[in-house]
């Protein structure tokens, strides 16, 4: 049996389930890399150009991770655009082409293109001529693809009950082979309970005033604890509940992001900005914290927007890249953390 | 309605005449200066790629100066600079400036949309009488790129390049003052005789192309005015990107016959087989074309953080290996120094040189 590695960066977040299942329907072996762990970090940054943005450096390794695995092709799409005029970052656009020009011994790339932005088209001829070089007819590609979506919104669905996407990856994958346990849904908002201990000063806010924190930003950012610095784990260890974008109802999203002036014409960032406005509103949202990464073209203006635009809610940018120490990230968590329960305390 | 716009090199000359033609009162932005890149440093988003901020400082110093109203473009995507006025005019506002905004969206396809914009933006303007404007901006726009080329074809071979820098000043403010079309011509082709007829006493040491994106390419502030640097240090330089190029590239679809990218864009794959956004594919496309015409050096040069550029970036070390010829790529921004930058033009010219020896001595 032929196999196909699967990177786990960028948007295997969003679309492995269907991805996995499509290849797996058409008779590959999917392998997955391991998750992100500091060698598959290390080669990434010997291998890109300094310049890129971390979550291009950390995909760089685990494309690494799989040629050491021998597998016979790398699924590296060229991602222009998941929707109808809206885009994701020049960098998806060039993936395939900057991994061939900087790994030797890359074995052939699966790098069909991706470009909704008109219509469905050129995807739909793809994914035959996808389906062909594995020996498939239309009959057997087509029934594959519907399996893909099939999963896909299973997988959104569970996303939607308020698991973080990897969560939730993990959650979809366990549940293809058996049922999902009921336990696992304790996992999410452990908060509440923790009691700190420690000379605290008297008057420090205490820990387990049940906060709830909006954590927005790219979904390969935030459920990479490498990347993310496990910020969303360190929020619910701080006692916090925390709501992400997945959560939020899509037209909802949608109806917030479409009041700036002009349509935002990236995907993620229409989602954070539309989630952030959204946050803002809703008194059960206490704080709300943007992970961005240094050097994100997109990032560096939807942060501004939403900054200039959230007026009610305490809001934080965090920006993070390859130097940053866990223990400034912690140090400013709990600083928001505070300072967010003491506004709500004096209200 | 008095109307600024953000300087990008010399395409002022261009865009003021266009917008007289339209009968509109033009306040032409203070040249670009520090204080210009430290107004929109201080006010723009940290991690902005840089135009915007310079355009920030533009915006500001053209409303200092009485200016009523900002035209400026947009896009659709997928790179920032579609979104750049959106950003601009929040920050603009909340500094309590008052001002119209019109951005001309770039069209999908169709020319007559754009056509439709400019003259929504005039005042009593005839459709002729567009057209007019639109002719007389086209012909300076070409003139100063005309010259500017000729510039650079003697900036590293006259004894005194600093003479024909004041050639190339006083041939511009001609181009400027000229009218009619004749005068247009007349300008650029007396500037050019006497650039011509400066006394040369050297060969260049080097033929550089300078590729990257676009803005960077075009405004000598956010590039440390490295075709300068580059002339005077005896470097014959041949620029990828042009104005009048871009505008037909991009908003004629390539129908008139002024430079083209198009063959460059061909001679991208199988390096980057994709458009990116931005410049990207035209950075590598034109590296491998200058690769294969024999120029001794490449030099990509964008803003930092810049996608396309950081894309092109990536593939350049395999182009650079597989077509013979080196590349070096630089990155600016508002804390990019002088001195750092002339070290290391000085530092790959001489390389570029020794590689020559080397394979003539073979
Ligand atoms: S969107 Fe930002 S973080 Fe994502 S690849 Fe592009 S630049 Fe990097
Ligand atoms: S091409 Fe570069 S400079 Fe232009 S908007 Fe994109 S990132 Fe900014």
């Amino acid at each position: 049996m032929k196999t196909i590695g699967i990177p786990r960066g960028l948007f295997f977040y969003y679309y492995y389930p269907l991805w996995r299942t499509f290849f797996e329907k058409l008779g590959v072996q999917v392998v997955v890399s391991a998750p992100t762990n500091r060698r598959i970090v290390d080669q990434g940054l010997l291998t890109a150009v300094n310049e890129a943005c971390l979550p291009v450096k950390v995909y760089y390794g685990h494309v690494l991770d799989l040629c050491h695995r021998g597998v016979d092709y790398i699924f590296a799409p060229r991602l222009v655009s998941v929707e109808y005029r809206g885009y994701i970052c020049p960098k998806f656009m060039g993936i395939p082409d900057m991994l061939r020009a900087q790994i030797p011994d890359l074995p052939p790339l699966i790098d069909i293109k991706v470009d909704l932005s008109r219509d469905e088209r050129q995807l739909e001829r793809d994914v035959f001529e996808l389906g062909k070089l594995f020996g498939s007819d239309r009959y057997k590609v087509k029934a594959a693809w519907a399996a893909g979506q099939q999963e896909l919104e299973e997988f959104r669905r569970i996303a939607a009950v308020g698991f973080p996407l990897n969560q939730a990856v993990t959650i979809w994958e366990r549940a293809g082979e058996a049922p999902m346990a009921s336990g696992d849904k304790t996992r999410l908002n452990p908060g509440g309970e923790n009691i700190r201990t420690g000379g605290e000063a008297s008057e420090a806010t205490p820990r387990s005033s049940d906060l709830t924190i909006g954590v927005l930003g790219h979904g390969y950012s935030l459920c990479d604890a490498m990347v993310s610095m496990g910020l969303v784990r360190k929020l619910q260890e701080l006692g916090a509940r925390v709501v992400t974008a997945e959560m939020l109802k899509t037209d909802e999203v949608e109806a917030y992001a479409s009041t700036l002036p002009k349509r935002m014409f990236w995907t993620l960032g229409k989602k954070n900005i539309g989630s952030a406005l959204w946050m803002d509103e809703e008194p059960a949202v206490d704080g709300i914290i943007y992970l961005a990464c240094f050097g994100c073209g997109p990032d560096s203006l939807v942060g501004e927007i939403i900054a200039r635009r959230v007026v009610n809610t305490p809001f934080m940018m965090m920006i993070v890249d390859e130097h940053t120490g866990e223990a400034g990230v912690v140090t400013r968590l709990e600083a928001f953390y505070d300072m967010v329960a003491r506004r709500k305390n004096a209200v | 309605m008095k109307v600024t716009f953000p300087h990008m090199g010399r395409a002022w000359i261009a865009i003021k005449s266009l917008f007289e033609g339209l009968n509109l009162e033009v306040v032409v932005p203070p040249p670009c200066s520090r204080r210009t890149l430290e107004l929109g440093v201080r006010h723009s988003p940290e991690f902005a790629c840089l135009p915007l901020k310079i355009n920030v400082g533009n915006f500001i110093e053209g409303l200092k100066a009485g200016a009523d109203t900002i035209v400026t473009a947009g896009g659709w995507g997928p790179c920032r600079f579609g979104y750049y006025a959106q950003v601009q005019r929040d920050i603009l506002t909340d500094l309590g400036y008052q001002f119209d905004l019109i951005v001309l969206e770039a069209p999908d396809s169709r020319l007559s949309e754009l056509a439709n914009q400019v003259r929504a933006l005039g005042v009593n303007i005839s459709y002729a009488g567009m057209l007019r404007a639109i002719y007389r901006a086209w012909e300076k726009l070409k003139a100063v790129d005309e010259l500017e080329e000729s510039l650079r074809y003697c900036l590293p071979r006259v004894t005194r390049p600093a003479e024909a820098e004041k050639v190339l000043h006083e041939g511009l403010q001609a181009i400027e003052a000229a009218v009619t079309a004749r005068e247009i011509r007349q300008a650029l082709k007396m500037g050019r005789s006497r650039l011509e007829g400066l006394p040369y006493n050297r060969e260049p040491v080097a033929r550089i192309g300078l590729v990257g994106e676009i803005y960077t390419l075009l405004e000598p502030s956010s590039n440390c005015e490295i075709e300068r640097k580059l002339g005077y240090l005896g470097a014959e330089v041949h620029r990828a990107v042009s104005m009048p190029q871009w505008i037909n590239d991009h908003l004629l679809g390539g129908i008139l016959r002024v430079d083209s990218s198009q063959e460059a864009l061909e001679c991208a794959s199988p390096y980057l087989n994709d458009w990116v956004g931005g410049h990207g594919r035209e950075t590598v496309g034109y590296s491998v074309k200058y690769g294969r015409e024999g120029f001794d050096g490449v030099i990509q040069i964008g803003p930092l953080t810049c996608m396309p550029e950081i894309v092109a970036q990536a593939v350049l070390g395999q182009v650079s290996q597989k077509e013979g010829i080196p590349v070096m790529t630089m990155y600016f921004d508002e804390q990019t120094g002088e001195a750092g930058v002339m070290t290391r033009l000085e530092a790959f010219l001489d390389m570029v040189q020794r590689r020559k020896q080397f394979a003539a001595a073979r």
